[in-house]
């Protein structure tokens, strides 16, 4: 077992994709402070998404980080010393639901309209405006299918498009324990 | 000190009927918490909280710096040699970015210091005001934590939620930023409003079964060493660590903090480790098969090169700040939890039949032989050197011997500038208890010296405080002289000067081929010692003394240590000493430099 002063084999190596839940206090300034501190300890953050929650005085924050085990860990105890951070879970290992959401605005002249709206129910979506040349469409899902329909859309001419980035909620009852 | 207006006071604070101001409640909330002395420099935007100063000269005594920084050093010696909050005000805008420093150093050393900063009224505020600068943005990074107060009503909350988290847990420095309106505006204090902090969980102490590995640690340990810091002042485990180390008979080295957590010529002490500590402490933790690392951070002061350092060594790491294990290096046996709490459960646990086998004498011969030959061939011992001139090292050692010789080391209090002088102060002024001994470690702060002796001086009127500064760090905070004559505070400067930068040229000489760049601070090698400090100290009207030869030094001591005022003593030295011995930045036991 004695590799001394190293982590033991498997915990460093490996970067894996962690999807990080913290519940703060919706506090002015608690975003910037998070946002502050990932960037001054060098921690890359692939997605960040705000939110309140059902009590007005609590926001929850989804991180999506990249890393090994020791920057995780990091990642999570620097996140747990703020004072306005509640509690932070790392659900990457929890059976949990997670979501993107995107609006679209698409290239589409009128002979266009039933290809793009049935790629867009294909796709579980929905056409939330049309225009004379051009529609907006509201995906929502995992990643890699937001990504998906990206390309799809892409050769009719992306005019815009807004994403929230990663949100994440465990399944069941939340895990009420403290320390 | 002047008396004030007699303005009435508050009906008595708690029967809570009365309406007071926002200044009012906050200067009544920090006599409530217990303060005695706060540092304040005035400006347009902390006016009314001076005002309300001005009615409590019985209960809180108001001291003026001359400059924001020295006031917030200041309340770093008070907080440093107390553990209590130093508290410290300034105005807006360049009042308030010039306590930055402060709260910079006071992250870094963990000091419960609490700043209190004027700001803009709220209806100006984010316009760019007269004197206004964003000083919770600016100091999120550098404090634990940050308030902008801008309701009157929240005044009294803030002000308790601030005491409880600059002084639980890992300590650590406050900004309350207040802007003008909320310290004018009155309303009825509600002292008893909760806290609203419920992220916030300091206090742990680590389960029997996170104890019971490092009893496996200890058992399969032949060549233990204590690796103790900072926290082990914090938390005021002094006592614990001593009982520890003893009744297992493991040696104990320091940090830069440490020192003082085990007491210096202790049989088991190995005194400072690191970059500048003794060879036999660093002999030890390089050779080690056992690190026992209580409140510290791996800095890389302590340990040169991450990988190679205690690299035969399995390591248990006890700190309250759950960040920092794991952080630098990987500890094999995590210890969550308060230090002296954890000492107590594990010298409980030792007393305990079971573990009869850890304790006594005899277990670790070997290994105590072995670090004692270690001592005796690389002793830490002032240098060779002439006859006539005065090295740093000797008079630092000659004021020790002076102290000892009347009686008066348990007390003093030594500060430190920052470079050769404050290494030199920590090897050759060896302490014995916890709190007698402030420095500006992690940050490195020059300029820190001179005010934080007055900070401890103030906390502690029946001791001798005595900055051991250097001619650059002197100068930075020199204006707090002033402090010194018009407050009456009697700290003494023993100033090692010698005309430069003694840190950076010692590196010049080690790695730059003595190029001299920037670190001459005299005024040309032909002239006389620049500036003139005894003509410094007379304009500020504190008696000085001015001495170049080893006949003089005792006496001038003496006439230091026996001054009822300020004093400052300009000892001429050589600029030629390096602090020895010496790992490079980044390198290893291996590469120590002695001589």
């Amino acid at each position: 077992m004695d590799l001394p002063n190293r982590p033991p084999e498997g915990l460093t190596a490996m970067r894996h994709r962690h999807v990080l839940s913290a519940l703060v206090q919706n506090q002015p300034g608690v975003l910037a402070h998070i946002s502050g501190m990932l960037a001054s300890r060098g921690f890359n953050i692939d997605s960040l998404a705000v939110g309140e929650t059902e009590q007005h005085d609590r926001s929850r924050m989804t991180f999506v980080v990249h890393g090994d085990d020791t920057v995780l860990d990091q990642v999570r105890k620097q996140l747990d010393k703020i004072v306005y951070v509640i509690r932070v879970d790392d659900i990457s290992s929890e059976n949990f639901v997670e979501r993107d959401l995107m609006l679209i605005k698409v290239t589409c002249a009128s002979d266009k309209r039933p290809e793009l709206f049935q790629l867009c129910e294909s796709f579980r979506g929905r056409v939330v405006d049309i225009q004379h040349d051009n529609i907006m469409a509201e995906i929502s899902g995992t990643e890699p299918k937001v990504e998906a329909f990206i390309e799809l859309m892409r050769p009719y001419g992306i005019l815009e498009l807004a994403r929230t980035g990663r949100i994440a909620l465990v399944r069941g009852v939340p895990n009420k324990e403290a320390e | 000190m002047a008396e004030p207006n007699k303005v009435p006071a508050p009906a008595t604070a708690s029967t809570g009927a009365a309406e007071m101001s926002g200044a009012d409640i906050l200067v009544h909330s920090l006599i409530r918490h217990g303060v005695e002395v706060v540092f304040a420099y005035p400006g347009g935007a902390s006016m009314p909280i001076h005002q309300s100063l001005t009615k409590v000269t019985d209960k809180l005594r108001t001291i003026l710096p001359r400059h924001e920084q020295g006031g917030g050093f200041m309340a770093h010696g008070y907080a440093r040699t107390t553990g209590k909050v130093g508290v410290c005000f300034s105005t807006s805008g360049p009042g308030a970015t010039n306590f930055v420093t402060i709260l910079a150093d006071a992250k870094m050393d963990s000091v419960p210091v609490i700043a209190i900063t004027g700001q803009v009224s709220t209806g100006v505020l984010g316009n760019d005001a007269f004197q206004e600068t964003p000083m919770v943005e600016i100091c999120r990074g550098i404090t634990k934590h940050h308030y902008l107060v801008t309701r009157t009503e929240d005044v009294a909350r803030i002000m308790k939620e601030a005491f409880h988290i600059a002084t639980t847990g890992r300590p650590g420095p406050v900004i309350i930023d207040v802007c003008k309106d909320v310290q004018m505006k009155k309303v009825v204090p509600d002292w008893d409003a909760p806290m609203d902090l419920p992220g916030y969980r300091p206090f742990r102490r680590a389960p029997r079964k996170e104890l019971e590995p490092v009893l496996a640690a200890l058992r399969a340990g032949r060549k233990p060493v204590i690796y103790a810091g900072g926290g082990a002042i914090h938390s005021g485990a002094a006592e614990e660590l001593r009982t520890f180390a003893t009744q297992l008979g493991i040696p104990v080295a320091m940090t830069l903090h440490g020192l003082g957590s085990f007491p210096a010529g202790h049989y088991l002490s190995l005194d400072m480790l690191g970059m500048h500590g003794t060879v036999y402490s660093n002999y030890a933790v390089n050779e080690a098969d056992l690190l026992l690392a209580f409140g510290v951070r791996f800095d890389d002061r302590v340990t040169g090169k991450l990988s190679e350092f205690c690299k035969h060594g399995r390591i248990v790491h006890v700190d309250i700040d759950a960040s920092e294990i794991h952080k630098n290096k990987y500890a094999h046996v995590p210890v969550h939890g308060d230090l002296k709490t954890t000492l107590a459960d594990l010298n409980a646990l030792l007393r305990e039949e079971a573990n009869a086998d850890l304790v006594g004498p005899g277990r670790y011969t070997e290994w105590l032989r072995q670090i004692d030959a270690w001592r005796s061939e690389h002793p830490m011992k002032v240098p060779p050197h002439a006859e006539t001139a005065i090295i740093p090292q000797y008079a630092i050692s000659r004021l020790h011997q002076l102290l000892k010789d009347r009686g008066m080391l348990d007390k003093t209090i030594v500060s430190t500038g920052v470079g050769q002088h404050q290494m030199w102060a920590a090897q050759f002024f060896p302490f014995t208890h916890p709190r007698k001994w402030v420095t500006s470690g992690g940050l490195g702060t020059m300029g820190f010296g001179l005010p934080a002796a007055m900070g401890a001086r103030v906390a502690h009127p029946d001791h001798l405080s005595i900055d051991i500064d250097g001619d650059g760090s002197f100068l930075m905070n020199i204006q707090e002289l002033a402090c010194c004559h018009t407050e009456n505070i009697p700290a003494k400067v023993l100033l090692l000067n010698n005309q430069h930068l003694g840190m950076v040229m010692q590196w010049e000489d080690r790695f730059f081929g003595s190029n001299r760049a920037q670190t001459y601070l005299g005024a040309g090698e032909d002239k006389a010692p620049y500036p003139d400090f005894a003509t410094i100290a007379k304009g500020f009207g504190v008696p000085s003394r001015t001495v170049a030869t080893k006949a003089d030094l005792d006496a001038a001591l003496v006439e230091m240590i026996e001054s009822d005022a300020a004093f400052v003593l300009n000892v001429l030295v050589p600029h030629q000493e390096h602090v020895l011995p010496m790992i490079p930045s980044g390198m290893t036991v291996k590469d120590m430099i002695t001589a």
